[in-house]
């Protein structure tokens, strides 16, 4: 049996954890399908069937599909789940909101958040914010499992040429409605793919201060992290929020400033790769899984890292 | 317009939780247990629709052993006015759970289902979404606003790009996120008359839901330690360490 992924997009590119999914969907079975639900979505289509991963693309393309709406994917995804073993997607804000919809109408208890295959039915997954990784067997039939992104490598996007296969729209939905999208633009890296994040807390005692993040972040080209005390302070907006609530962060370099380290927060950033404390409270947690910790005032500290940062003759981007 | 709200116990977000010797699950015993985070946001948000005069009644549920009672009386101290406890012993999915309140919605016929939008056990983040699909109601998670309409809630949903609005037609499932409001204290009085208001008492083998679990838990193991860092003297030294040792600048 195969892998059936369903797709993230917004009509005209595929979104980068749907590229992390596939590769996910490919250890279980090399058998991957990709569903794409949109409108206008031709390009979407025609880009996946261009990753090597890939062996079909179900491609249901109608005006109904221009927003997301999981009430509409999900009576796609129902028609043709029979014919696969497992449904896919990224962990994210969109899979999450979709997978469970569509495991409960198949009668199948789903495996969330997963950051490691370890057979065809045998997962592991985090559970308590990261503070502990359970492995778990599914015994469904179907597997509708949910992949944590940044647990596995993008697949690669070139080489491949998978069949596309259009496929019928279901009905639409009347029972819910898009009205508006506000996204965030912002030209820094995305704080979910960024190789280096840098993020305040509390200690940063109000939104006027992240200009001293801000200043660090453009010198590195990082993406800028917050904790939820920072975001509950209202000093900065919850899309940059780190944590168990918030997003999950894996970059090379994570700058954590005036961050105490609650367990919530460390669950977003702790699989980081070089973790960097900066804290005039010697005692706070976060030191603890610092490889490198500066017990300072931030004021202070801060200024001088970039003034550090301008003396080197070359900094990687 | 009725209000259902589910709520959990949970260990409380502030223990260090512990995986136990044999690798069998994490020590819950003696450890602080309380009420799901943003199930307290979702408890919230029904209290406040009914003093805007939106809502007639505010029904707090919770599925768990008999001590998840003290998680309605939490519920109840803020403003419920009733609760329903559905017994069940051990582990139980979200699936379980999703069909248990199906149950219990069918009962009380709620024109609004409020739940947080993840359980900081699990971390799951399911049972919300099952029960609208269960029950072919619409879905608005990872509310950060509800806006009540005459048929209809105007949800904002945080999103990875930033913020959605959706409008959802009534009957709903709301899932709620932390930024949805700020949960008030419960007042000593309030407490007090709390432990008088009216708790049902439910086994959940008398609804007829298979409460088994499906997923075999293998095994549960603490993460991988960190190796020990450092501290430096200087932000100089910091930036030498992170060029020269580490070299990600």
């Amino acid at each position: 049996m195969s892998v059936l992924l369903i797709a993230e997009h917004n009509n005209k590119e595929v979104k980068p954890f749907t590229l992390n999914a596939i590769s996910a969907a490919s250890q279980i079975n090399e058998d991957v399908h990709v569903l794409v639900i949109g409108s206008n979505s031709e390009d979407v289509a025609k880009s996946i069937s261009e990753i090597p991963n890939v062996k079909k693309i179900i491609h249901v393309n109608n005006s109904i599909y221009e927003n997301y709406l999981a009430e509409n994917y999900t009576s796609v995804i129902f028609k043709i789940s029979e014919s696969y073993s497992h449904i896919v997607c990224s962990a994210n804000t969109f899979g999450k909101n979709l997978m469970p919809r569509v495991a409960a109408l198949l009668d199948v208890s789903q495996v969330s958040d997963i950051t490691k295959v370890i057979s065809e039915d045998t997962f592991q997954r985090p559970i308590y914010a990261g503070n502990a990784f359970a492995t778990v067997k599914s015994n469904d039939k179907i597997k509708c499992v949910t992949i944590r992104p940044t647990s596995f490598d993008p697949a690669p996007t070139s080489g491949g040429s998978a069949e596309i296969q259009n496929s019928d729209a279901g009905e639409a939905t009347e029972i819910s409605k898009f009205i508006k999208k506000e996204e965030i633009k912002s030209d820094r890296p995305e704080l979910g793919t960024a190789r280096i994040v840098v993020s305040g807390g509390r200690g940063m005692q109000s939104g006027e201060n992240f200009k001293l993040i801000t200043a660090v972040a453009d010198k590195l080209n990082a993406a800028i992290g917050a904790s939820r005390a920072a975001v509950d302070a209202g000093y900065i907006t919850n899309d940059h929020q780190v944590g168990q609530t918030g997003k999950v962060v894996v970059p090379d370099l994570y700058i954590a400033v005036g961050i105490s380290g609650a367990i919530q927060h460390l669950a977003g950033m702790k699989e980081s790769k070089v973790i960097v404390a900066i804290n005039k409270d010697g005692e706070a947690p976060i030191f603890s899984v610092a490889d490198y910790g500066l017990e300072a005032d931030l004021f202070e500290a801060l200024p001088k890292f970039l003034e550090e940062l301008n003396k080197l003759n070359t900094i990687q981007k | 317009m009725k209000i259902l709200v589910a709520v959990k116990r949970v260990i409380d977000y502030n223990v260090q939780i512990r995986v136990k010797e044999d690798n069998s699950g994490i020590v819950t015993d003696n450890v602080k247990m309380s009420t799901n985070p943003p199930d307290d946001n979702a408890i919230e948000e029904a209290v406040k629709i009914k003093e805007a005069g939106k809502a007639s009644e505010v029904v707090a549920v919770s599925v768990g052993e008999e001590k998840a009672q003290e998680t309605l009386r939490k519920a109840l101290a803020v403003g419920a006015d009733r609760g329903i406890l559905v017994k069940v012993d051990g582990a139980i999915e979200p699936l379980a759970v999703s069909k248990i309140l199906q149950k219990i919605v069918e009962k009380e016929k709620p024109d609004l289902v409020f739940m947080g939008k993840q359980a900081i056990d699990d971390d799951c983040n399911q049972t919300g979404q099952m029960l609208a699909a269960l029950l072919n109601w619409p879905q608005a998670t990872f509310a950060s606003k509800i806006q009540v309409k005459e048929k209809s809630l105007e949800v904002t949903r945080e999103i990875d790009e930033g913020l959605e609005t959706i409008e959802v037609s009534v009957p709903a499932i709301v899932t709620c996120d932390l930024r949805l409001n700020e949960p008030r204290y419960a007042s000593l009085p309030n407490i007090m008359k709390a432990k008088k208001k009216p708790v049902e008492q439910i086994n959940a083998s008398d609804l007829g839901v298979d409460t088994k679990p499906r997923i075999e838990q293998i095994k549960v193991e603490e993460p991988p330690k960190r190796k020990a860092g450092i501290k430096v003297a200087s932000v100089e030294e910091l930036v030498q360490k992170l060029k020269n040792e580490a070299k990600v600048i």
